[in-house]
């Protein structure tokens, strides 16, 4: 695969260095937004298709600019147009039904569909969203898409005789957007696969589902793969072998205790290093996240680290999340200083 | 012949307009999880949808009827998350599933509670025949849980098992007791399951009811499989949806018990179980095993609080419909 890194070193980038700083994807919807869903989905309030629209693009276009004035690289519009992960996308391929809320976790529920039968490429599930974000954003733009693995693992399967099977199928479709992406102009896009790590034994058929998503597309599109909260000694180094360029992982929220898990056999991809926690509300400093990015450097070389925080934001107050990202770059630019004056080891490179 | 009985695993989901009520009274962090001290507001909400789950089972025919165990907010670990000797800390994993609890750490000696007798009683109330318990079984209790206070891994499993003994020992009068036992099979005991089965034995010698104890998510290792038979139990729950091979392997290879529990529905699948294709399967066991079971509990592999509502009472009644008569082996 080749080095697609350099496209999104910024024009006027200050240092020889270049860590590239993006984030995993959701970020807290602005309240405002929030209750335009409550009144467009409530009856007899008047607010129509129009008006929700509308609060879609203005929260796409704030969101969009509250990571650009963090400073991140490749910035998306915090998927302000989605509501969750799995349902965003069962709702746009015609073969699953909704029939109610479970249980996540305390009172926390999400509408976990059913495939009852083939599913089908319906509507376009993401072009719109990135065709926007990429018009009003000044720096390139990424575009997180929830893996065919956790699309299958997450919902109930009724039609297929295997999760697996439905698996490609759903990669299958991946893979049309996924075109219909790139020929919108997408060149970074990241697999999230969060069921990897609760059927950590599985990693085959994500790595045969990827297959799938991947053909066709073109050499200069940077792919990468998003997974979090799982015991990553269950799946690395088979992951290794997976066709992407890069892997996103959350890492800071166990305090790092995982980081040696990909450190024998070497890590042989790029690094996207979770370097803030998203379950705690509480900033991290520049100087505790330069020593987080620092750790990175044990696994690859800085060409190779991409510097990210561990999930999505949207749990999180939206000035937490702000903070988090403006200190995420700054220590990012701060250690790039360093490595360009010499003042870093690179255990990784050595 | 046999007698189908037909009945369930507990930990039903929420009904809808609970799931809303009570995250509205409760919150939605970690810190607003039941913790054994509710006030007035949520214990009335959780009474209304235990009278709620306890009506839709009676409407349905079940033979055994459950509290439904709405208030597990960190389900089969409930039982130690509300004790006073525990600390809750960060969410984790609930075995392979997309689903969390707070990992409960016992910091003190495990002295009996009655959290889970109080709700038996609340349901006693509301029902006259076939009320039925469900406990996690010691094993799967003990390796939900972290000790920080007994020391080692025996002394803690003996601890847990006594402490769901005396816990067992304030139920009101129940017909059966349900202890679910899912760790025996996910992550086996070391020691073969010796220990296991003695602690099993030890809940099951505290309540005069009929105990069955469900294994699922795959069937048990033979050696741990015949160590359990040795415990003083009335019944082995098999999950014949996700290995069925394997559990008729186990019965025809090292024996079973006089009654048994069928895992027969999908308690993770929103397809529906016909009771006609209910009956096919305890009918399927029935010729692939030589014993004269006295009565074959029919059941959902699983807890249940993964289905949507709808779902998840068109199963019970499934169920219900498969029990109306007797089966010949």
């Amino acid at each position: 695969m080749s080095d697609t890194r350099e496209q999104f070193r910024p024009t006027d980038h200050d240092n020889e260095h270049f860590l590239l700083t993006t984030v995993v994807g959701s970020y807290p919807k602005p309240e405002w937004h929030d209750r335009a869903r409550e009144l467009y989905e409530a009856d007899d309030t008047g607010f129509d298709d129009d008006d929700w629209e509308e609060s879609k693009d203005d929260a796409s276009r704030v969101i969009t600019h509250e990571h650009e004035r963090a400073g991140i690289d490749v910035v998306t519009d915090g998927e302000m147009r989605r509501n969750e992960m799995v349902e965003y996308f069962a709702h746009r391929i015609d073969g699953y039904e909704f029939n109610g809320r479970v249980k996540v976790w305390g009172h926390n529920y999400f509408d976990k569909p059913s495939v009852v039968e083939d599913v089908e490429y319906d509507e376009s599930w993401l072009v719109e969203e990135f065709e926007f974000t990429d018009e009003v954003a000044d720096v390139p733009v990424k575009v997180p898409i929830t893996g065919p693995y956790t699309l299958a693992s997450w919902s109930f399967n009724e039609a297929y005789d295997s999760e697996a099977e439905l698996a490609y199928d759903l990669a299958d479709l991946v893979n049309e957007e996924i075109e219909a992406l790139v020929e919108a102009g997408a060149r970074y896009i990241q697999i999230d696969e969060p069921a990897l790590a609760t059927t950590p034994d599985d990693h085959a058929i994500v790595g045969e589902a990827l297959e799938h998503i991947v053909e066709d597309v073109p050499d200069d599109v940077r792919l990468g793969l998003h997974v979090c909260y799982g015991d990553y000694s269950r799946i690395y180094p088979e992951i290794l072998e997976f066709p992407v360029e890069e892997f996103d992982l959350e890492l800071a929220n166990g305090d790092f205790e995982q980081i040696d898990v990909f450190k024998e056999p070497e890590f042989t991809k790029d690094l996207a290093l979770g370097v803030v926690d998203v379950h705690d509300a509480e900033v991290e400093s520049v100087e505790e996240i330069k020593d987080n990015i620092k750790k990175g450097l044990e696994v690859v070389p800085p060409e190779r680290l991409t510097v990210s925080p561990d999930c999505g934001l949207k749990l999180l107050p939206r000035e937490v999340a702000y903070e988090k990202m403006a200190n995420l770059t700054t220590a990012a630019r701060e250690v790039e200083a360093e490595l360009d004056a010499g003042e870093i080891d690179v255990p990784a490179s050595e | 012949m046999t007698q189908v009985v037909a009945t369930t695993t507990g930990l039903y989901p929420l009904p809808d307009g609970a799931k809303d009520e009570l995250a509205n009274l409760k919150g939605h962090q970690r810190s607003d999880l039941i913790d054994g001290t509710e006030g007035e507001e949520i214990v009335s909400a959780y009474e209304q949808a235990r009278e709620d789950v306890i009506a839709v089972q009676q409407a349905a025919g079940l033979d055994r009827i459950v509290e439904g165990q709405l208030r597990w907010d960190d389900m089969l670990a409930h039982p130690l998350t509300v004790h006073d000797a525990v600390e809750t800390r960060g969410i984790v994993r609930y075995y392979d599933n997309n689903n969390f609890y707070r990992e409960p750490v016992v910091t003190g000696e495990l002295t009996f509670d009655g959290d889970v007798s109080a709700e038996l009683d609340a349901a006693a109330d509301l029902v006259d025949d076939g009320l039925q318990a469900v406990l996690p079984g010691p094993y799967s209790l003990a390796d939900l849980a972290t000790d920080e206070y007994y020391g080692d891994q025996d002394a803690f499993l003996d601890a847990i098992a006594g402490f769901l003994a005396e816990e067992t020992g304030a139920f009101p009068d129940v017909e059966t007791l349900f202890l679910l036992e899912p760790s025996l099979v996910t992550d086996p005991p070391a020691d073969g399951g010796e220990r296991a089965s003695e602690a099993i034995d030890t809940v099951a010698a505290a309540i005069d009811a009929d105990v069955v104890v469900q294994t699922y998510w795959g069937a048990l290792e033979e050696k741990v499989y015949a160590y359990l038979l040795d415990a003083g139990i009335d019944a082995v729950g098999y999950d014949l949806v996700s290995d069925h091979e394997q559990a008729i392997h186990n019965i025809n290879e090292y024996g079973t018990t006089d009654d048994v529990a069928l895992g027969l529905v999908d308690g993770q699948n929103t397809r529906v179980e016909t009771s006609a294709e209910i009956r096919e399967r305890i009918e399927w066991f029935l010729e692939g095993t030589t014993n004269d079971f006295e009565t074959v509990y029919a059941t959902p592999n699983t807890e249940l609080f993964y289905l949507p509502v709808n779902k998840f009472e068109a199963k019970l009644e499934s169920l219900a419909g498969a029990a109306t008569e007797e089966v010949d082996a």
